[in-house]
């Protein structure tokens, strides 16, 4: 069932249909005093595991998106998520905000964890319950 | 949109003149890749740090032209 999250070895990648189709980030939002840092801490602050992702935890409208939702899922993680589709303003401002340019993004107490890649290589080597265990969450 | 494989390695290299760079095309588009990288630049990073110091090589194009990159980076024999 989560042989999904299995690493491939070479040559046998799963091959993914999603794109990331982001915007390259604007000078605007790459300013730090950025208004919109203002509205994204303020979601971060609301729950202990956020994410920011495309669509909804119940209806994921990225393949990147819908595998960390899956790994909370699985962990039995609460978490909020942020639709960046229905934000341009936060959409664009997430990225300038940890320096990182896709979403999803995973944010845990505040601290930004990563994106789908270092999510799911932490959930396959049990690094991401034992970093949640030393937040309090697990 | 798309980018070549070889445009991606060499814009790694150029910043990490010591990695060792694998790149598959994944759907064979020039669009959806995988690239695992090996430098030793990477020692005592986190994973945040060592894909930031991939996508600063990228100078932008992540998220951009490069629409899907999944990345998977370490220090030599980690």
């Amino acid at each position: 069932m989560f042989g999904f999250f299995k690493r491939k070895p070479a040559g046998t990648m799963q091959t993914r249909t999603q794109t990331d189709e982001d915007l390259p980030m604007t000078k605007a939002a790459a300013t730090a005093d950025h208004p919109v840092f203002e509205r994204i801490k303020t979601e971060i602050g609301e729950q202990d595991v956020v994410l920011f992702m495309k669509g909804t935890p119940v209806f994921p409208q990225c393949g990147f998106s819908a595998a960390v939702v899956q790994i909370l899922s699985h962990m039995n993680v609460k978490f909020k998520g942020v639709n960046v589709l229905d934000d341009m303003e936060i959409r664009e401002g997430i990225k300038a905000y940890s320096n990182w340019p896709t979403v999803p993004q995973l944010y845990v107490k505040g601290e930004f964890v990563g994106g789908c890649d270092i999510v799911r290589e932490m959930f396959e080597e049990g690094e991401l319950q034992q970093y949640l265990e030393g937040k309090g969450l697990q | 949109m798309a980018m070549d494989a070889r445009e991606i390695e060499s814009l790694i290299k150029q910043a990490l003149p010591d990695a060792q760079v694998t790149i598959q095309d994944l759907a064979g588009d020039g669009d959806h890749y995988a690239a695992q990288v090996v430098s030793s630049e990477f020692t005592g990073k986190t994973r945040v740090q060592q894909h930031q110091m991939v996508y600063a090589a990228l100078q932008g194009r992540m998220g951009g032209v490069l629409h899907a990159l999944a990345l998977n980076t370490s220090p030599p024999n980690a």
